[in-house]
């Protein structure tokens, strides 16, 4: 049956078929694409959580400008940090930075080649645990040095 | 294809930086931030901490924990504008305010802590 | 018997603009997978449901869709885990994917990306050798997590980089490249080092980690990138303190693959 006899007995067709190459349906990824789901929601917070670390190095700055001016600056600064703006945009930078410090020890073991230790690879959850056990001394160190 | 082949230099950058931030940032933020302006524990003496400062190690490890720590975010921020926002059409300019901002904050800091004698 | 509601993707290029939704009902039972209900669908109340299966057992990768939003292989996903009283099954072609029609998706692009990477042994003399090649146990181990894909793009369906970058080369491709450079009898890490060391390679990844999660078969696709990741850094390093000997010289254009 030749294609023309095909094409007058074929049903009512939208205009963008063709015989021979059907239209596709290619869907636009949504702007909001990363609400549609839980892992890709908590990939973005991760992602934003990089903004708060800006912050605290932005912050810290301000505050070795102001231990470098003298205690008269240092005390200004201290009081700064007492105020509510300060302490909100400090506890909200603390969550994003421990849920960083927390999603990047838990990666970690999947990103690093498997080690070999006696011919038998290193489990994943002994690197994670080893990292965490490291941020519990590095932060105990910290603390002993500046209160002590 | 220079910017190909340098983009594990970016990623090196950011790697470091993630790893200093997680282990040092939430630290020194709870402490400085949180715990000495909230009086929850003995505040430091304006001497003490100078002291500190001024040590030579403790200076380049302040030095590279913000240089590095800005680094991280640069290369996240670049990645999250881009898949996030989808302005991947805005390349260069993303890429100069964020390794810019980045470059900014480590000479800042460079000379911050050059100037504790 | 009990029943379930099945809410079906539908698409005809002839007819329709966009896709649309039809449900039919399907009785549940107890070994049923959604592959099994929707081989009735086609059966018993509409022939012209399309949709690609095969093995029906979990390794030749056909059977991906999406099912309530999540990638799975339809021939490997029970239906009583959704018969709960009253629940509906969605179940649409693999997102990121053209739509040929129905739940069936066009997977040129994919397997372009795939060739690209050149998932095959390279020798660097190119001649036939004169006996097999030996493998102990360990060097096999090195890569065999990453030989375990079965190329059915449920990886793709989740990652998000791969719907928002067109160019992006994907989770499996990268992991089929490291299959083979992590394989003690190739020698062409150099050369599928040239093809992916882009940001639309390697670089364009940012970890989100879903591929990992959705593959019904562990290969690990987030981890053989980051592994990869770090080796490209490693090597990079090593370009500019050791600038000779350097494994990865670009051999020039010689083999585009198309």
């Amino acid at each position: 049956m030749r294609a023309r006899d095909m094409k007058t007995q074929a049903p009512k067709i939208a205009p963008q078929y063709t015989l021979y190459h059907p239209r596709w349906y290619r869907e636009r990824v949504s702007t909001y694409w990363w609400l549609q789901q839980k892992g890709y929601l908590k990939f973005v917070l991760r992602e934003i959580s990089s903004v708060f670390v800006a912050v605290f190095v932005v912050v810290t700055l301000f505050q070795l400008n102001a231990l470098r001016q003298g205690p008269d600056a240092y005390e200004h600064f201290q009081h700064w940090l007492r105020t509510p703006v300060a302490l909100s945009i400090n506890i909200i930078s603390l969550c994003f930075v421990v849920f960083h410090t927390i999603t990047w020890f838990n990666v970690a073991p999947q990103a690093i080649p498997p080690i070999k230790l006696r011919g038998r690879k290193l489990p994943a959850a002994l690197i994670a645990t080893s990292n965490f056990a490291a941020w519990l001394v590095v932060s105990g160190v910290i603390a002993w040095l500046v209160l002590r | 294809m220079a910017r190909e082949s340098n983009e594990a230099f970016y990623w090196t950058l950011f790697s470091a930086g993630g790893v200093v931030a997680a282990l040092f940032i939430p630290a020194y933020l709870l402490l400085f931030y949180i715990s000495i302006p909230l009086g929850w524990v003995r505040v430091p003496s304006y001497d003490h901490l100078f002291h500190l400062a001024s040590m030579p190690i403790v200076r380049m490890f302040l030095f590279l924990l913000c240089s590095l720590s800005l680094f991280h975010w640069a290369h996240r921020f670049r990645y999250t504008l881009y898949d996030g926002l989808q302005m991947k059409h805005l390349n260069e300019v993303i890429f100069t305010l964020c390794y810019g901002g980045a470059v900014l904050g480590t000479v800042v800091a460079a000379y911050l802590v050059w100037n504790f004698v | 018997m009990d029943k379930i509601v099945l809410e079906i993707e539908r698409y005809s290029p002839e007819k329709d603009r966009k896709p649309h939704i039809e449900t039919y009902e399907v009785p549940v039972r107890k070994e049923w997978v959604v592959l099994d209900a929707l081989n009735y669908i086609k059966d018993k109340l509409d022939g012209s449901l399309s949709y690609r299966w095969s093995c029906r057992m979990g390794i030749c990768g056909s059977c991906g869709m999406m099912v309530n939003g999540e990638p799975k292989l339809t021939c490997a996903t029970f239906l009583t885990d959704y018969a709960r009283g009253g629940s509906r099954v969605r179940i649409q072609p693999l997102r990121y994917f053209p739509v040929i029609r129905d739940l069936v998706t066009e997977i040129s692009d994919f397997m372009m990306k795939l060739k690209k990477v050149k998932p095959w042994l390279i020798r660097e003399n190119g001649a036939q050798p004169e006996r097999e090649f030996l493998q102990t146990p360990e060097q096999l181990d090195d890569y065999k997590q990453f030989s375990m894909c079965i190329n059915c793009t449920l990886c793709y369906a989740a990652c998000p980089v791969v719907g928002l970058d067109k160019d992006f080369v994907g989770p499996a491709a990268i992991a089929l490249a490291q299959r083979y450079n992590k394989d003690s009898r190739d020698q062409g890490s150099a050369r599928r080092g040239a093809i992916l060391e882009h940001p639309e390679g390697i670089w364009g990844c940012t970890f989100v980690g879903e591929c990992t999660r959705v593959c019904p078969k562990h290969v690990d696709p987030a981890g053989a990138v980051q592994q990869y990741k770090l080796e490209a850094s490693v090597n990079w390093l090593k370009s500019f303190v050791l600038p000779w000997g350097q494994k990865h010289e670009s051999k020039g254009h010689e083999d585009t693959g198309t």
